[in-house]
């Protein structure tokens, strides 16, 4: 199922010109405040009406201005979660969870009992939505847009209005949604960290318009996208499986690129992770080097190479099937003669990649990786 | 208090009798019309929406001798309005109880209608908008978000006009006159008490039932929409 987005609308001062596909996965929409990732959310929603344009997912169009169409928002089919979660007050957390079932005959689709037990909200069911914390409330918004059993899941940057602990909270439950359930997710957020976790498309907006869009390994690998992200932020994602939990506290994962050690990492054995690694955090090495404390070295060739007009070079990097970004000097790119194809060891020390940084789930990328 | 009802003679009875009814149906009758246009006030712009609200606003400001006065043009049974109501319906309101409860009502719907605007517009139209995204049409968002989320706005101004629509008398008196058991609500019985020697006493009476009826409306309406307060927002 893909979703295929084209826009066009202008208001005061600021003007809209969007288009991209968003396959099945999450597609994440990343930009800075007032860059139009909202607009063009709520266009998809139907809550804004865009001077032209054109929405469908798959032969289901939602919006065509050419020919007229604009189904409203009740009859798109889809579940939209809020930044702010807008539970019904009014309603007990049951009855906004079934609010959707009121109006359409919905036989197939989740049950409640399954997306209660998604999103262990089980013991919220009689409570009103006032007695609940932000991120009960968000999980409950979650489940609400679920159990309408939408062909197209929205979601406005449902953690951003949540502290630390929460958003930690709610983050799995977002993983698990994505490598659990068929629908696709187009996830707005300004946060890298979400999106290096959970995003498998990324579309990168800024002042209306779509600057980068492709598979988010690439597009977060991309050196030319990184000052895009911020260069304390930039950096790509391994995918990799647990092997082992060793007994001085380190857990032993498998990476395509070679075996990889973790402060512990609470999962079981087999479980699949996508770990994010900050460019600023790999050193570069043209020989595999010995008597060094960081423990994990991993072979890679240089992708491909930006050289920008300050001190810092951005390297990309191939690491068995994944790609890396790696942030150093221009100086040490030169000195290890550094250029497209050229062989290097990634370097990475273990404490470097924080517990947030570590997200479960398959992607599409690993199909042999059996559970 | 026994003694004091006992007192009460026949007109006295069918002046509160009637004065009860009318208020009753002028509410019950007007309160869809009061939410649809207080809806229509506080979430659209139109052309004409501060001609809307003016007209709704009218009763409020104009002295009520000219409400009665224009309700009499309208209305009466000589007028195109008044006779075609009377051809096609049966419908009079020329020197009638209905006409009364007509005049009661148009008196207390700026008061209604204020009331239950602020309380639309207290409700975040992001919830409805959200109710939207779940499936529900406009119709149905109103019905099972808007409408329970307003309640109590909705009761305190059907009880506002409740009380405004017993102590109508300008317009009343202009519209229908004071027929004795046909027109002749409390305030207006009150009134030619209070004109004839030796009615005081009568008048006195009425008063105090006027005043116990407003408390306990008063009291009714803060009940009841704190109760609906209280299962709305769950606390």
């Amino acid at each position: 199922m893909t979703l295929s987005v084209r826009l066009h609308h202008s208001f005061a001062g600021f003007t809209l010109d969007a288009a991209f596909d968003a396959p099945a996965g999450v597609t994440a929409l990343f930009g800075r405040s007032g860059s139009g990732k909202t607009t063009v959310i709520n266009a998809v929603a139907g809550l804004l009406r865009p001077d032209q344009g054109r929405i469908a997912q798959d032969d289901h169009v939602l919006l065509d201005t050419a020919t007229r169409r604009n189904l409203p928002p009740h009859r798109r089919r889809l579940g939209y979660v809020f930044q702010d979660a807008r539970l019904f007050p009014h309603l007990t957390v049951r009855q906004n969870l079934l609010y959707g079932r009121w109006f359409a005959s919905i036989n197939d689709g989740p049950s409640l009992g399954s997306v209660v037990d998604l999103l262990g909200i089980a013991a919220l069911l009689h409570r009103r939505p006032n007695a609940l914390s932000g991120g009960e409330k968000q999980r409950v918004a979650i489940g609400r847009a679920l159990l309408c059993n939408p062909r197209l899941l929205l979601m406005d940057e449902p953690l951003a209005a949540l502290d630390e602990p929460r958003k930690a909270e709610i983050l799995p439950y977002l993983e698990r949604l994505r490598d659990q359930t068929a629908t696709p997710i187009l996830y707005v957020s300004h946060s890298v960290a979400e999106v290096a976790r959970l995003a498998t498309t990324l579309v990168v907006m800024d002042a209306g318009r779509v600057l980068r869009a492709g598979p988010a390994h690439e597009v977060l690998s991309d050196p030319d996208a990184a000052p895009l992200f911020g260069l304390r932020e930039a950096g790509a994602y391994l995918i990799a499986r647990i092997a082992a939990h060793e007994d001085d506290g380190l857990t032993r994962l498998e990476t395509s690129a070679g075996p990889l050690l973790l402060p512990r990492v609470d999962a079981a054995p087999g479980t699949r992770l996508r770990v994010r690694i900050h460019a600023q955090d790999i050193i570069l090495s043209r020989g595999r080097p010995v008597g060094l404390s960081a423990l994990n070295i991993l072979p890679a060739t240089v992708a491909s190479l930006r050289i920008g007009d300050g001190p810092g070079a951005l390297v990309q990097l191939r690491a068995g099937d994944d790609l890396l970004l790696a942030r150093i000097t221009r100086r040490s790119a030169q000195a290890l003669n550094l250029a497209t194809g050229t062989p290097v060891f990634a370097i990475l020390k273990s404490v470097s990649v924080a517990r947030d940084d570590v997200g479960t789930g398959p992607t599409p990328r690993l199909p042999d990786c059996a559970p | 208090m026994p003694n004091f009802l006992a007192a009460l003679g026949p007109d006295e009875w069918r002046a509160v009798a009637l004065s009860l009814r009318v208020s009753f149906w002028a509410t019950l009758l007007s309160l869809p019309l009061g939410i649809v246009v207080a809806y229509v006030l506080a979430r659209h712009d139109f052309w004409g929406k501060q001609l809307l609200n003016g007209l709704v606003h009218l009763p409020l400001i104009l002295p009520p001798v000219v409400t009665g006065y224009l309700l009499l043009i309208t209305f009466g049974r000589r007028s195109p309005v008044g006779g075609f109501l009377e051809d096609c319906c049966g419908l009079i309101f020329a020197f009638r109880w209905t006409g009364a409860a007509l005049a009661a009502a148009v008196m207390a719907f700026p008061l209604m209608v204020r009331a239950i605007r602020l309380a639309i517009e207290a409700v975040d139209p992001k919830l409805e908008q959200a109710a939207g995204t779940l499936g529900a049409s406009r119709p149905w968002v109103f019905a099972t978000v808007t409408l329970p989320l307003i309640l109590p706005g909705v009761i305190a101004g059907a009880i506002l006009a409740f009380a405004k629509a017993m102590g109508e008398f300008g317009a009343t008196i202009t519209f229908v006159s004071n027929i004795p058991g046909q027109t002749q609500t409390l305030p207006s019985a009150i009134y030619g008490f209070l004109q004839v020697p030796g009615g005081d006493a009568q008048a006195l009476r009425l008063v105090l039932i006027s005043i116990a009826i407003a408390m306990v409306a008063l009291l009714a309406s803060e009940w009841v929409s704190r109760a609906v307060a209280r299962r709305i927002s769950g606390t």
